[in-house]
C-alpha cells in the first residue's frame, strides 16, 4: 500500500532538486516482507527511486523476555535464552552462563570450556554460512546459494541434535559447564563435518566472491567509517568490516580462547561487501579454532561439583558478562538481590544495535539496496525485539 | 584502568559535579561511579573525549527499577524503665529506592579497556523522571534510551527522537517497573476457568458475559 505525501520542499527543506513533479512516495517494507527476515517493518521515504528518509518500527516480536525471567529461577532463565537469538542458541546460552558464572564466581572445568568452544563455533559457522546464503537470496539469486548453506547448516545441526537432543533450541549450557557430555563417537563426527567445510568455502568462494553481479550490487553500498561504527555501538562482523579491530575473543579472552591462534579479519571499506567477504573468512577461522580445540580437548568433568544450579541464589551484586556471539557483542547484565530469582535480567541485543544506522546507511541508495544493507546486518527479530 | 584514577580525573575536570564509587558485592567486582543527573552529560563528555580515559564505546544503556522499599533494622539502646536502666529493642525504619536508575556500561576501543560502568538516578518515580540523554555523544544510546523509556519511563532530555520502541504508539503504562499491574483482560480463552473466568467476570458487564 502506498500513498503520496508531502511535497520534496516540505520534506528536505527549500534547497532540494525538485525532479519527481514535487512528490514524494512512502511506502511501508515489511512487518510480513520476505526481505525483513522476520517481522520487522521500515516506514520508506522514497524520491523515485532513491531513499530520502528510513524509520524502522520494531515491536512485533516483543514479549517482554526481560520481564519473564525476573519471575524465573536462574537456571529457568536458560531455556528462554534459546529464543533470543534462535540461530545461536548455544552462544546465547553461553553469554548468560558467563554473567551468571561471573556474577557469583563459578569456575568451568577444562573440558566443558573446550565443548564450549567447540559447540560456539560451530554455531558460527552454520550462522556465517545461512547468512551469505541469505544475503545470495536478497540479491536476486533465489534459491541455489541458500540451500547450499543449508546443507552445510544441516550437518551442523545434526551434530547438535546428537549432543544436546535439540535442533535449534539446545539449552545446552550451565552456569558451571555443560549440561552433557558428548555421546561416543561424536567427536568423529564433528570432526569429519570441520575437515570438509572448507571444501564448501572454497566451493562458494569460487563461484560467487568475485562475480560481477555481486560486486555491482554490493560494492559501495551502505558505507560505514570506522568512526561511526565504533560511536554507533557496532560489534562482531558488523564493526569488523568497517576496520574496528575490536574481537570479544581477543580482547576480553573469556573461556579459553587465548590458548588458541587465529587471526581477526578486517575490511577496509566498511560496505555490503566487505560484510559478506568478512563472515567467509571469519568462518576459516572458526574452522582453525574447531581444528586445535579438537585436537586438544582434555577427558574429565564436564560441570563445576560444587555448583548447586537447582535453587541457586547469589549473593546480592550485579555483573555484566559478554561474549562475542555471531552477530556481534552479546552481553547479559544481572543484578541480584540475593533471592532466587534476578533482580534484573538485561539482554544486550547486537542485533538491534547494530541496527542504529540503518537509516544512515540506507539514505541516498535505491530501494532494492535496502534488502542488501539489511542482510548485510543480519539481524534476527527474536533477538531485536526480545 | 583502576575506578578509583577515573574518579579523580572527573572530579579534577568536571568542577562541581558529585560522583559517589558504588561498590559491587558480587564477585565479579565490577563496581559503578553514580554521577549527578546535572552534572551527567558533562561528566560522560569527559569521559569519551578526556585523553586518559577516552570511553569511545557505549556497549550496553538499560535502566533498574528501585520502588520504597522500608528496611526495619533492630537497634539496641538503653532506656529508663520504672526507675532502672534497661535494654529495650528498637525497632527502626529506613527507607531506601523511589527512584528509577540507568546504567551505562563504556568501553575504550582505542584502549581496549573497560568497563567503566555510570549509572544515573531519578528524584523519584512520578514527576522527578527526566535525565540527560547521552545519545548526543554516543549513537548506539539511540535505541537503548528508546527502550528505557519505553519500560521504564525515564524522559531523556536532549534524545533527537523519543519514542516508544516495543510497546505500540498509545500504550500507557511502563511494563518494566516493578509495580506494574498486567491488565486484566490480557488474556483470551475461549473457555476460560478458574482464576481467568473471575476476571472475565469481573471486567465484562453481565450483559458481555451472556
Amino acid at each position: 500500500m502506498s500513498v503520496l505525501t508531502d511535497t520534496t520542499a516540505d520534506l528536505l527543506g527549500s534547497g532540494a532538486e525538485d525532479r519527481s513533479g514535487g512528490q514524494l512516495l512512502e511506502i511501508s517494507m515489511g512487518p510480513q516482507h520476505p526481505s525483513t527476515h522476520g517481522v520487522f517493518r521500515m516506514d520508506v521515504t522514497l524520491d523515485g527511486e532513491k531513499v530520502v528518509k528510513l524509520k524502522p518500527v520494531f515491536g512485533y516480536l516483543h514479549r517482554n523476555h526481560e520481564k519473564i525471567a525476573e519471575k524465573e529461577s536462574y537456571l529457568g532463565c536458560m531455556p528462554y535464552t534459546d529464543r533470543l537469538d534462535y540461530f545461536c542458541s548455544i552462544t546465547n546460552n553461553w553469554a548468560y552462563a558467563l554473567a551468571v558464572e561471573s556474577l557469583a564466581g563459578i569456575k568451568v572445568p577444562e573440558r566443558a570450556e573446550y565443548l564450549r568452544v567447540i559447540t560456539g563455533e560451530l554455531t558460527r559457522l552454520q550462522n556465517h554460512a545461512s547468512l551469505v546464503g541469505f544475503l545470495m537470496q536478497d540479491m536476486g539469486a533465489s534459491g541455489t546459494p541458500l540451500m547450499y548453506a543449508f546443507r552445510e547448516r544441516e550437518k551442523i545441526l545434526d551434530l547438535f541434535e546428537a549432543l544436546t537432543g535439540a535442533r535449534m533450541m539446545c539449552n545446552y549450557m550451565r552456569f558451571g559447564g555443560c549440561r552433557v557430555d558428548a555421546p561416543a563417537g561424536w567427536m568423529q563426527q564433528a570432526q569429519k563435518v570441520v575437515d570438509a567445510f572448507p571444501r564448501f568455502l572454497d566451493e562458494f568462494e569460487r563461484m560467487l566472491v568475485s562475480n560481477e553481479i555481486l560486486m555491482a550490487r554490493t560494492q559501495g553500498v551502505g558505507v560505514v567509517t570506522t568512526a561511526q561504527a565504533v560511536n554507533a555501538g557496532f560489534s562482531g562482523p558488523m564493526a569488523r568490516a568497517s576496520g574496528v579491530n575490536y574481537d570479544l575473543r581477543k580482547v576480553d579472552k573469556y573461556g579459553i580462547y587465548e590458548r588458541f591462534a587465529f587471526r581477526v579479519p578486517l575490511g577496509d571499506h566498511g560496505d555490503v561487501y566487505d560484510r559478506y567477504m568478512l563472515r567467509v573468512l571469519e568462518m576459516r577461522e572458526s574452522v582453525e579454532i574447531l581444528k586445535q580445540a579438537m585436537r586438544d580437548i582434555p577427558a574429565g568433568p564436564i560441570m563445576d561439583p560444587g555448583t548447586k544450579i537447582r535453587g541457586f541464589r547469589p549473593k546480592a551484586g550485579e555483573a555484566y558478562g559478554r561474549i562475542e556471539a555471531p552477530k556481534g557483542e552479546l552481553g547479559f547484565y544481572l543484578v541480584s538481590d540475593g533471592s532466587g530469582n534476578p533482580y534484573r535480567f538485561r539482554v544486550r541485543p547486537p542485533s538491534l544495535i547494530n541496527l542504529t544506522l540503518l537509516e544512515d546507511m540506507c539514505i541516498g541508495q535505491n530501494v532494492a539496496d535496502i534488502v542488501i544493507i539489511l542482510g548485510s546486518v543480519d539481524i534476527v527479530l527474536g533477538e531485536v525485539d526480545r | 584502568m583502576n575506578l578509583e584514577t577515573v574518579k579523580q580525573e572527573i572530579e579534577a575536570n568536571v568542577p562541581g559535579c558529585a560522583v559517589d564509587m558504588v561498590l559491587n558485592g558480587s564477585p565479579s567486582a565490577q563496581h559503578s561511579l553514580l554521577v549527578d543527573a546535572a552534572h551527567g552529560f558533562a561528566v560522560a563528555q569527559f569521559l569519551r573525549d578526556g585523553a586518559a580515559v577516552r570511553m569511545d564505546y557505549c556497549s550496553n544503556v538499560t535502566g533498574i527499577d528501585w520502588p520504597v522499599k522500608e528496611i526495619s533494622t533492630k537497634v539496641k539502646t538503653k532506656k529508663m524503665v520504672d526507675g532502672v536502666e534497661k535494654d529495650v529493642d528498637e525497632v527502626v525504619k529506613t527507607q531506601s529506592g523511589g527512584y528509577l536508575e540507568v546504567v551505562y556500561h563504556l568501553y575504550s576501543v582505542a584502549e581496549r579497556e573497560g568497563p567503566v560502568i555510570v549509572r544515573m538516578r531519578t528524584e523519584d518515580r512520578a514527576a522527578g523522571v527526566h535525565l540527560p540523554s547521552l545519545t548526543p555523544l554516543w549513537r548506539s544510546a539511540e535505541y537503548q534510551e528508546r527502550e528505557v523509556f519505553d519500560l521504564y519511563g525515564v524522559m531523556f532530555d536532549g534524545h533527537p527522537d523519543l519514542r516508544r520502541l516495543l510497546m505500540w504508539e498509545g500504550f500507557e503504562d511502563f511494563p518494566m517497573r516493578r509495580d506494574y499491574v498486567d491488565p486484566d483482560d490480557y488474556e483470551y480463552e475461549p473457555t476460560a476457568h478458574d482464576e481467568v473466568l473471575q476476571r472475565t467476570r469481573e471486567h465484562w458487564s453481565a450483559e458481555d458475559c451472556k
